[in-house]
């Protein structure tokens, strides 16, 4: 597959969200998305509407909108109308796709200036009828009438790696309680908590293996980002941040069809290390490590865990943090719970209540991810590349109002989206230029 | 069994500042399987039926009337009603229409000489039972709702 060299670079040059939470009764998604993007250009004052060139906006799901063109409603509410725009929707990688299609437009030369939003409204329904929504994202001839469910398809995938490495229910407990306690300095989140190993697996059980506390909530949410190209960056931005890696992949829509064949390397990699392995199974997200491998090879990267300084990834389970840190091979494959277990994910100046062996190796969801901010699936792709974009401009504590978020030194860092049983994936390297 | 529905000018308020209303929704679909339909078929009929693709000379449990490495056309091929566990879960909370079956226990099936799974419910086993590698035979509905829950699997023999 050829590689694709980006010249001139794409920076982002302003973000803005909206806290996420359970329920925004008093504003709708228009309002949400009105409140970020007023964020996003106050940072860039110079940036006046007429430099906009257009938008594309992304939401996951019609059936919790219960109203189809939504994104053109933003679009009018916004004042970008009649500018380019469009919806991008990919399950939950929504917004990581939404924001690579602002890049694709600024890549291709088509525009100088483009607003990727995002949006969420997930509390029109109750959490159980939500949850039936999400699984319609699932073959609705074979996977949903089985008792569709994405908790109790994520539980089958993680038994599987569990069965093939060792992956213990207590690793995956560890990231709960690394990111549930990095969003107790994330005022945007919804759900800062300081747990225990122990709470996490004694709280409700959802699907075995995975808890309550395993497993992301509903939320209403609005993220935006604004990209831009070199010369437009110089002119209008304060602090722009290059994006300088861009990849994804794809995989069956039903799990059950996944091969069982051979990993694709990365460079650190070689096949002997996986001579036993059949691959990608349910264990594996193969769209997971297609999307980092294009990414790497566009951003030069070929040791990922030395040269990233951190990662903001879909860890809608817990379990799915572990497999990914694999597919980004920041560990082996089979190498993921020991990952988190030795504390390499953990930020080093956080107190987790827990020993850990090698803290701040390389952060993992400082922002407290998706399992601590919330998950408004259109929103929730953006809001990893604002987080990313605060971290790489060193603005956390300015956003924050406090700096424990802030890893020092960050000079590149990587967002990862992540749809359905891993059917589309995202993989986005942004740097300091 | 159907509860009369609300009139639409019924208006129910939730909220008032801001106004909040109920607003129900249900539709009714004319929905065909085209042609994955011989499979839903061949369950009435207590056959499980895969796609076999004769250049790749692969089997898929699942059905695909196109084979996804070559392009070509597959043709129905009854896989085995036995198999084992690749992996399993127990659901004690679910999407709305599934709640009141909670728990149940999801299972992904493998069979020999298949290549793919196939995704079912498990049946007469209780949860501290199921194991990966468990062998499981199928079982079909003697009253068709031409569903995939047509069919389920049940431990082979019960401990
Ligand atoms: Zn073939």
């Amino acid at each position: 597959m050829p590689s694709i060299k980006t010249d001139p670079r794409v920076y982002m040059i302003a973000g803005g969200i909206t806290p996420f939470k359970k329920r925004y009764d008093d504003k709708d998604f228009r309002l949400m998305v009105k409140e970020a993007y007023d964020m996003a250009l106050a940072e860039v004052p110079r940036l006046t509407p007429d430099r906009i060139d257009g938008a594309v906006g992304s939401y996951f799901s019609d059936h919790f909108t219960r109203q189809l063109k939504a994104a053109s409603m933003v679009q009018d509410y916004l004042g970008l109308c009649p500018k380019p725009s469009k919806r991008i929707e990919g399950g939950g990688a929504t917004g990581g796709l939404c924001f690579q299609s602002a890049w694709e437009a600024v890549a291709s030369g088509r525009m100088s200036v483009c607003v990727a939003f995002g949006f969420e409204t997930m509390s029109r329904v109750n959490t159980w009828k939500g949850n039936e929504f999400i699984a319609l994202a699932s073959d609705t001839n074979f996977d949903f009438p089985v008792g569709g469910f994405y908790t109790g398809y994520y539980a089958m995938m993680v038994r599987r790696h569990m069965h093939e490495f060792g992956t213990t229910a207590e690793q995956m407990a560890l990231v709960s309680v690394k990111n549930h306690a990095n969003a107790l300095y994330n005022p945007f989140a919804q759900k800062p908590r300081r747990l225990t190993v122990q709470e996490v697996r004694s709280s409700l059980m959802v699907a075995d293996p995975l808890t309550m506390l395993d497993i992301c909530t509903m939320s209403d949410g609005a993220a935006v980002c604004i990209l831009a190209d070199e010369k437009s960056a110089e002119r209008f931005g304060r602090d722009p941040i290059a994006i300088t890696g861009v990849g994804s992949g794809s995989d069956t829509m039903r799990m059950a069809d996944r091969p069982h064949g051979k990993v694709p390397l990365l460079p650190h990699e070689r096949a002997a290390d996986y001579r036993h392995l059949k691959y990608p199974g349910v264990h594996s997200f193969r769209g997971g490590r297609m999307a980092a491998k294009l990414a790497y090879e566009m951003a030069g990267i070929t040791r990922p865990l030395e040269e990233l300084d951190f990662i903001e990834l879909h860890d809608a389970y817990t379990s799915s943090e572990i497999q990914t840190y694999e597919d980004l091979g920041l560990c082996k494959y089979g190498e993921g719970g020991k990952f988190v277990e030795d504390g390499h994910p953990f930020l080093s100046n956080v107190d987790y209540g827990l020993k850990l062996a090698n803290p701040g190796t390389l952060p993992v969801n400082p922002s407290g991810g998706l399992l601590a901010c919330g998950h408004p699936v259109g929103a929730t792709g953006l809001m990893q590349a604002v987080f990313a974009y605060w971290q790489l401009q060193g603005s956390i504590k300015k956003h924050m109002k406090k700096e424990t978020l802030q890893v020092w030194n960050a000079k590149r860092g990587l967002i990862h989206s992540h749809a359905g049983t891993g059917t589309y994936i995202t993989v986005t390297v942004m740097e300091k230029p | 069994m159907k509860r009369r529905s609300r009139k639409s000018s019924e208006t129910v308020l939730y909220g008032l500042d801001p106004l909040i209303i109920r607003d129900p929704y249900e539709i009714v679909y004319r929905h065909s399987y085209a042609q994955d339909s011989p499979f839903f078929a061949g369950l009435t009929k207590g056959k499980l039926l895969g796609s076999h693709c004769p250049k790749c000379r692969v089997t898929y449990a699942t059905p695909r009337s196109h084979c996804y490495r070559c392009g070509g056309a597959t043709k129905w091929r009854a896989i085995p009603k036995q198999g084992t566990i690749h992996t399993y879960t127990t659901c004690y909370y679910g999407g709305e229409a599934f709640l009141d079956e909670t728990p149940f226990i999801l299972v992904l099936v493998a069979f020999e000489g298949v290549e793919t799974l196939f995704l079912s419910r498990l049946i007469g086993a209780r949860p501290e039972e199921v194991r990966i590698g468990m062998e499981v035979a199928a079982r079909f509905s003697s009253t068709p709702s031409f569903r995939v829950t047509d069919v389920w699997f049940e431990p082979k023999a019960r401990p």
